[in-house]
């Protein structure tokens, strides 16, 4: 499976990450590299064999419905990167007309 | 006999008797630090003011005569991937080094504040537990205290070394596939993997949430046995912990394996499965270990031969799934709420949160989340995260035949002994097909246990892996006690003083 710079490209941005051309060249040749090993796993007939998502056959619990109190809001805001009063600050998410 | 040689048995009896206090125990490890650290590197914080606070917090219960929990006075170090209240919890990320101070402690640092326990710092690991060999630290790599130019394994290869080195008494390290077995046996001391469920997660910085766990490293297997009685337990904030009763480990220490049916795999004592490159079975790990296996033999254990035979698949295997879920896991990573932001000259919220993940993550943990993403995208999913998830299904079911054959697995951890520094960074798939005899465990949830069993000839510590079937850790304690009850490896410790 040999990866391209585009496919890198591509790759990236559905993990939203920002990548620099010469991580990019690195990242092609090492994921071609990589995918081919996985490529391993196509020798094994698995037709008649179910996935395995999970070690336990657990069930999934149902908690209490029942409140509690929850974090004081500044110790929530005192990791904020930026923040105004007591919200988190970020960049303009919807442009106005 | 300095005070930070001892186990945290031995301490627990002379703390009881009043032979020492706690500050004493503190004080003296916290002396070691001072003297090694600048060599190991194993801590990205030590929390000295904290810990020498708590010690007198301990020796006043003691003075008043209160009855004391299991690890009174015990130090205790912690990997950086476990949440802990008020103390920076980096993942040996750029992405959390600042403004990540958890408001909360993992569940299993609150067992351990319970139980008594004094937490020392928080020790380095690989970035997001990714990685074998502490390298992928974005701050500095750990040294391995044997041999100094060498790796101490990984990821939690700060929680071995401190260990190795006398930095602490006891220590917690988390497993994905392999990461607190390796690094035990590269640093010559015992490390538990519990089986999945056997230890709550909470507050454990999630890689892999189908295969991460939790679990002890110590410098004797009396001592694993009791830290894993305090971490274990049902918690109804991981949905994934299990609800059975916790047994008394250290009762299981009893030094007997007659009749036991040991399981060797074949598959792990030739070629290295699944190698490209012809990397095998190094020599000097084959032969520590088989001289183990013939030694639990001749102590009244049956040795049985067993085969895994879709071990060469495991790797592969492995890998794809621990990606596809830390491309899901890692997606919180946005520096909005804490942690790491780019600069902001003005770009539009996206652009912001694709520079901040680029800027943050290092090299190997922008490789999985890649790697993962692809092999979750539309066209690629059955190819690659379908098959890996069927195969998941037949280690498991390998296992499910052996264990109908033998009682337990004898295997070596890894390849080869501890590598040197730089050997493996620039081809990350060596470094991956190094994990083949630990990912397995992971992949079907059972416990695993790796305890000192020989030196390699330039002296490096060599690891013996017990494997069981699910909630079997008191079988692996029993077989790994009884080795250590015979032999006397556990006992070094590697030459290591102030530098001159």
């Amino acid at each position: 499976m040999k990866i391209e710079v585009e496919q890198v490209e591509q790759i990236a941005r559905l993990a939203h990450l920002a990548l620099t051309e010469e991580e990019k060249a690195v990242y092609a040749s090492q994921l071609s590299a990589i995918l081919d090993y996985f490529a391993k796993l196509d020798e094994v007939d698995t037709a008649h064999v179910a996935p395995m998502s999970h070690p336990l056959a657990l069930e999934i619990p149902l908690r209490p419905d029942e409140s509690h109190i929850s974090y004081p809001r500044e110790s929530i805001l005192a990791n904020a990167p930026d923040r105004e009063g007591d919200l988190f600050r970020v960049p303009v998410v919807i442009e106005q007309e | 006999m300095e005070l930070y040689q001892y186990t945290a048995h031995e301490l627990r009896d002379l703390l009881t008797s009043r032979q020492v206090s706690a500050l004493d125990v503190v004080d003296s490890v916290l002396a070691r630090i001072d003297e090694v650290e600048d060599q190991v590197h194993a801590y990205i914080t030590v929390a000295s003011h904290p810990a020498r606070d708590r010690a007198q917090q301990i020796d006043a219960q003691r003075a008043a005569g209160a009855g004391l929990p299991p690890l009174a006075g015990i130090p205790v170090a912690v990997k950086d991937n476990l949440c802990t209240a008020g103390l920076p919890t980096t993942c040996a990320s750029r992405m959390l080094a600042e403004r990540h101070v958890p408001i909360y402690d993992a569940t299993v640092v609150a067992r351990l504040q319970t139980a008594g326990a004094i937490i020392l710092g928080k020790t380095n690991m690989d970035e997001f537990a990714m990685g074998s060999s502490t390298e992928n630290s974005a701050f500095f790599p750990t040294r391995n205290p044997w041999h100094l130019d060498r790796v101490p394994g990984g990821t939690s290869g700060g929680s071995a070394a401190a260990l190795a080195a006398g930095e602490t008494i006891l220590a917690l390290g988390s497993d994905t596939g392999g990461s607190i077995r390796q690094p035990g046996s590269f640093c010559g001391v015992v490390g538990l993997k519990p089986t999945y469920g056997r230890v709550s997660r909470y507050g454990l910085v999630a890689y892999a949430s189908s295969l991460d766990q939790v679990g002890p490293l110590a410098r004797d297997v009396t001592d694993a046995a009791l830290l894993l009685a305090v971490l274990s337990g049902h918690d109804p904030r991981d949905s994934t912990s299990v609800d059975a009763p916790v047994p008394d480990y250290s009762r299981s220490l009893r030094a007997d394996v007659q009749g036991l049916r040991l399981g060797r795999p074949r598959e792990y004592f030739g070629q290295a499965p699944g190698a490209a490159r012809g990397a095998g079975l190094d020599p000097e790990v084959r032969a520590p270990v088989e001289r183990a296996i013939e030694q639990l033999a001749g102590w009244g254990a049956e040795v049985v031969d067993v085969s895994l035979p879709h071990t060469e698949y495991a790797v592969a295997a492995f890998y794809l799934i621990a990606m596809a879920e830390a491309s899901s896991n890692l997606a919180r990573y946005d520096g909005l709420r804490y942690g790491y932001r780019a600069g902001d000259d003005g770009v539009a919220l996206h652009e912001l949160i694709a520079r901040t993940r680029g800027q943050g993550f290092g090299a190997e943990v922008k490789r999985r989340i890649m790697l993962g993403t692809y092999a979750l995208s539309a066209g690629y999913y059955d190819a690659y995260y379908d098959q890996a998830q069927r195969v998941r299904t037949l280690i498991k079911h390998d296992y499910d035949c052996a264990f109908e054959l033998c009682d337990l697995l004898v295997s070596p951890v890894s390849p080869f002994p501890a590598f040197a520094l730089g050997e493996k960074v620039a081809d990350p798939l060596q470094m991956y097909l190094a994990d083949v005899y630990t990912v397995t465990a992971n992949l079907a949830g059972i416990p695993a246990l790796s305890v000192p069993c020989g030196f390699s000839d330039a002296g490096l510590p060599v690891g013996l892996q017990l494997q069981g079937p699910l909630f079997s850790e008191e079988l692996l304690l029993r077989v790994a006690y009884t080795f250590e009850q015979n032999t006397d490896h556990h006992r070094r410790r590697p030459p290591l003083g102030r530098r001159t």
